[in-house]
């Protein structure tokens, strides 16, 4: 049901009300998703909350956690003759070690961008003396997409299209977070898309395991404060359990149909990521029948020497220990023109959006 | 080949930061002079005692052709609404072609067809052009190069300093049609029929709002950038801020829904055929009068207002009660990932 302006206002106020009155004492909050923060900014969220409650960035951006050494890796196939690399565009201007595919493509790279994993076949199908890479990144809303286009690939008997994954799962992130006392987080938003396919059984550790209270959160703004509102009442009552307030897209069963095609692809795996460095189980390899899609285990290459920007404290960001303005690049020499960190370039990084939507920049009408 | 030289970037092209900055550092210092340093859609010259606007404008659109247009229609209609943006009325057009080796003729012919058209519809005259074939893979087709010339309407003086604190901010209507429509094509997507490009002449609109109404301090049509980046652009050389009241913004469902899918932000996509107005608030009224009886802006609206605070600066009231910055693209805008 769609809400007018007015209603919307209405129901806005209820909920920053209802905040204000609960927030009793200060609660630190993580937004997991980085969906949730570019939401948080662009309705300029964090603005109406009082100061006693603090909102603080997850490590749910994709392309933010995705480490140096995928990029370089990326970058190392797309100077590789014969090859076409295909990506979201999220991807390009992220720096690697010393490049980025952005710079790549500007010096001939034959880099492209696609809006579904589906589009690369199309791109294999069409060159078939080439091998077509695409670079799979993307929690557990993407991963399923990327194994649709594997099993379709597979049925139409494709030899040139690879995936480089670095497709990675939202709980094991989660626990790395709750198991490092420094991040003090009070209560969680938990993204309702990864969610929606994974349903809530993955998430139920949080409130059982550590006794902290989360809430699965849609991405309007209303959904948002409701969020919020919903861990303050968790918080003023003493309670830690894990609420649905997307029920309206979120199932407890999840998507089994999605995942189904996940499990007939991938398995878990360790794998990296930016500020956290490997965790155990929280990456998707191909399984031994889908191997020979595997860029690495097809086309091996070999990167070295891969390293995180100087002075850049994207780890620190993403693992929810400061905010993006303690960093000393952060509007310096790290902008959204000129990045130096992941965490600056991504549309949902939190960098980005604390310099975008410029919280601390625009104090008065 | 060394990867850390600078280079030109796709996003050196988006109208936002980074073709700001091109044009910043390296043509404004080459070519500097006060009709130039204006940076307005078009230069306004005294030419023995008549006041003339000029301007020239490349369009190299992927597809050609979309919904609602082909490369030729926005060949005339981007040239002649950049000089009605500078208060003048268009006279007369130029037309260079630049075209690849194998283009079909009879697409060549379409888009001269359309060409013609729009001329007639905006009541200009091209009175001069250009002819040139490169090799196949040396342009995308066929690109288009058109100046225009006309003369500036009486009593009438558009620019940043007019621009005061307390003026209303209008737009003609729907934000984001053509960057949709022409994306949809590019990317295959099947979208509603109400979503076509608004690619239009709008130089009859804007005659008819500043002979009633010539104390309008600015126009500008918000094409490569979108509305964001214009409302910057204006609040910068204006040294101004401005609060836009999300809630009257006109984006229509369908392109909110597209927009939604691919990560893009309507307010940073280009319109061929809207323009934004700002004028004292004792006149709103009157021109949105005017502007609605044309149905090229029958959605015109009041979307924000001119303030002191901070200078140069354009923010959003967010439907919740937010206020949010509304920054100037700061590259090409991306598909994302999820």
């Amino acid at each position: 049901m769609l809400l007018t302006a007015e209603e919307t206002a209405r129901a806005a106020r209820f909920f920053t009300d209802g905040i204000t009155c609960l927030a009793t004492r200060p609660v630190r909050l993580m937004e997991v998703c980085g969906t949730h923060t570019v939401a948080i900014f662009r309705a300029g969220i964090r603005q109406l909350l009082p100061a006693a409650v603090e909102l603080v960035s997850g490590p749910g951006c994709p392309v933010c956690v995705t480490p140096n050494e995928y990029l370089d890796t990326a970058i190392a196939y797309s100077r590789r003759p014969g090859t076409i690399i295909t990506t979201f565009g999220d991807m390009l201007r992220v720096p690697g070690s010393e490049s980025s595919l952005m710079a790549e493509k500007a010096c001939g790279a034959d880099i492209r961008i696609v809006y579904s994993a589906l589009d690369s076949l199309a791109i294999a199908r069409d060159n078939p003396g080439q091998a077509v890479i695409f670079l799979a990144v993307g929690f557990e809303t993407t991963a399923p997409t990327a194994a649709a286009t594997i099993l379709q690939a597979d049925k139409q008997g494709l030899t040139n299209f690879f995936v480089l994954s670095a497709h990675k799962l939202v709980p094991p992130a989660l626990k790395a977070i709750l198991a490092t006392p420094a991040t003090k987080v009070d209560g969680f938003l938990l993204p309702g898309h990864t969610a929606a396919i994974s349903g809530l059984e993955p998430y139920r550790f949080v409130a059982g395991q550590f006794g902290v209270p989360a809430v699965v959160t849609g991405f309007e703004a209303l959904d948002i404060l409701q969020g919020i509102y919903m861990l303050l009442q968790q918080l003023q009552q003493g309670q830690a359990e894990l609420q649905n307030q997307y029920r309206r897209v979120v199932k407890t069963e999840g998507n089994p149909a999605a995942r189904d095609i996940l499990d007939q692809v991938y398995q878990p795996a360790g794998t990296g990521w930016r500020g956290f460095g490997e965790i155990a189980g929280s990456g998707l390899e191909l399984t031994a029948a889908f191997r020979r899609f595997d860029a690495q285990a097809a086309l091996p290459l070999t990167v070295a020497g891969s390293r995180e920007p100087a002075g850049c404290r994207c780890g620190e960001v993403l693992r929810g220990l400061i905010t993006p303005p303690a960093c000393p690049c952060f509007g310096r020499h790290c902008t959204p023109e000129q990045p130096v960190g992941a965490c600056m370039v991504s549309v949902e990084g939190a960098c980005a959006a604390w310099y975008k939507y410029g919280q601390g920049r625009w104090s008065c009408e | 080949m060394n990867n850390r030289e600078k280079r030109i970037l796709l996003g050196h092209g988006s109208g936002g930061r980074l073709s700001h900055e091109l044009i910043r550092n390296i043509m404004l210092p080459a070519f500097a002079n006060p009709a130039l340093s204006e940076l307005h859609d078009g230069a306004r010259l005294d030419v023995g005692g008549t006041r003339l606007a000029f301007t020239t404008d490349s369009y190299v659109v992927k597809p050609r052709f979309f919904p609602g247009g082909n490369i030729g229609k926005l060949a005339v209609c981007g040239t002649v609404n950049d000089l009605a943006m500078c208060g003048a009325q268009a006279a007369y057009l130029s037309a260079g072609f630049i075209l690849e080796e194998g283009l079909l003729l009879s697409e060549l012919t379409l888009i001269v067809e359309s060409m013609r058209q729009m001329a007639v519809a905006a009541g200009v005259t091209i009175v001069t052009g250009d002819t040139k074939v490169v090799e196949k893979g040396a342009v995308d087709g066929i690109y288009i190069n058109t100046a225009g010339i006309g003369v500036l309407l009486p009593g009438v003086n558009i620019g940043a300093p007019g621009v005061k604190p307390g003026q209303d901010i209008i737009v003609s209507g729907y934000l984001g049609d053509h960057a949709v429509a022409v994306m949809s094509e590019r990317h295959g997507l099947t979208l509603p029929a109400a979503i076509a490009s608004d690619c239009a002449p709008l130089n009859q609109l804007v005659a008819a709002v500043l002979t009633a109404v010539p104390q309008v301090a600015m126009l500008r049509d918000p094409t490569r950038g979108g509305l964001a980046t214009t409302l910057n652009e204006i609040a910068a050389e204006a040294g101004v801020g401005m609060i836009l009241e999300e809630n009257t913004l006109p984006v229509r469902p369908e392109v909110q829904a597209v927009c939604e899918l691919l990560g893009f932000d309507p307010l940073y996509l280009a319109n061929e055929g809207k323009v934004v107005f700002i004028v004292e608030k004792e006149y709103s009224g009157k021109v949105l009068t005017i502007l609605r009886q044309n149905p090229l802006a029958a959605a015109a609206r009041v979307i924000g207002s001119v303030t002191a605070q901070p200078a140069g600066q354009v923010a959003l009231r967010t439907t919740v009660g937010g206020l949010r910055l509304l920054d100037m693209l700061s590259g090409e805008q991306l598909p994302r990932i999820c």
